[in-house]
């Protein structure tokens, strides 16, 4: 919060990186937050680097795309790869599913900037009904996920064929049937690194919400707390739209 | 319970509706954003690849402006604050670009 009645100005021949005032004008809290969140960012960049230098150096599909099947000799196209909806086995909706995915993590980020709000007026009430929203958003994404990874081991019913005539199903980090052992191995990384940052979101949502109930951040006189969080959770949500982008669209 | 503290009075303000408006605003604009990504996806073909994963990346810088500008409020932070988060950023976007090459070279050594 950029708020100019706090901003102090340094005595005359001082600067503000002389001490005494908080030149970056946030409190020791939030600005750890954020830079935590650049190295974090640092190491999901180089996740999603490395993903890049791998599948361009790998051979991509040429053909017609309407024509494509999954083989070990070039890049899937990842639409063919995540085109399964729960209980709609067998059609074919390509990244619909993961759509609905991101739209859930964008309106629990709503839900939760509605929940910094709601601090700053020190309504209680308010955050508790938004951190409860956003919560169950986290967990409803996780479960998508869970499902998500469910589907992508266990593979599709016609699995693919080797060149040897083997058939295989499903993935692990040796094999799978949707392309060469690394698209597989970056699927589990790259969306099981994320999840992981969901799930302690949630938890750390959990958190402020439990803190909330119990009064906690009534009698430290400030919501700050819901802030940091806040934060951490809009990053997650930020990483996905990054994640989304360079793994399921290009 | 040790803890006897009382709670002390608390003064709940009413909900800022311009603030609220803005935000709605905001999220309205990620979800046409998500929407357009699906749009391109299904209707440009596969065959201008540059074409596409261009537009999804431009699309996705609108998108990430979006969040950490109004959802985690840099855009109102301090200029000091701001940058000292985005000069790392380029840094790897020149990472991603110096990677990608590696990989195309990588697969160009291999077709020998």
């Amino acid at each position: 919060m950029a708020n100019p009645a706090q901003v102090t100005v340094p005595a005359p021949g001082r600067s503000v990186w002389d001490g005494g005032v908080s030149p970056m004008n946030a409190s020791y809290g939030k600005l750890m937050m954020w830079f935590f969140l650049l190295s974090d960012a640092f190491t999901f960049s180089a996740l999603l680097i490395t993903y890049g230098l791998v599948r361009s150096a790998h051979p991509a599909y040429e053909g017609d795309v309407d024509k494509f099947v999954f083989s070990q000799e070039y890049w899937p196209i990842p639409e063919k790869v995540f085109d399964a909806v729960p209980f709609f086995h067998g059609w074919e909706a390509p990244l619909v599913f993961v759509g609905l995915m991101t739209f859930i993590l964008i309106m629990s980020s709503v839900t939760m900037v509605l929940a910094v709000e709601a601090g700053h007026r020190m309504d209680r009430k308010a955050v508790e009904k938004w951190m409860l929203w956003t919560i169950l958003g986290g967990i409803t994404f996780l479960s998508c996920q869970a499902w998500e990874w469910t589907h992508f081991i266990i593979g599709t019913d016609a699995g693919s064929t080797l060149p040897d005539g083997t058939k295989i199903f499903g993935a692990n980090l040796r094999i799978n049937q949707y392309g060469p052992p690394d698209f597989a191995a970056f699927f589990f990384f790259i969306t099981g690194f994320h999840g992981f940052h969901v799930f302690s979101g949630v938890l750390l949502n959990f958190l402020v919400y439990y803190n909330t109930v119990t009064g906690v951040y009534d009698r430290r006189g400030h919501y700050e707390m819901v802030e940091k969080v806040g934060l951490y959770w809009h990053f997650v949500d930020l990483v996905w739209v990054f994640v989304f982008t360079f793994f399921y669209l290009v | 319970m040790a803890y006897t503290e009382e709670t002390p009075q608390i003064k709940v303000l009413p909900p800022d509706t311009a603030k609220i408006k803005k935000l709605w605003r905001v999220a309205g604009i990620l979800a046409l954003v998500t929407i357009a990504e699906f749009a391109v996806a299904f209707n440009i073909p596969h065959e201008y690849k540059d074409l596409r994963i261009w537009t999804f990346i431009l699309m996705t810088i609108v998108k990430a402006g979006y969040i950490v500008g109004e959802f985690m409020h840099l855009r109102y932070e301090v200029k000091v604050l701001f940058w000292s988060i985005l000069i790392p950023m380029i840094f790897v976007v020149w990472m991603l670009v110096a990677f990608v090459y590696e990989g195309i070279s990588i697969f160009e050594l291999r077709q020998w």
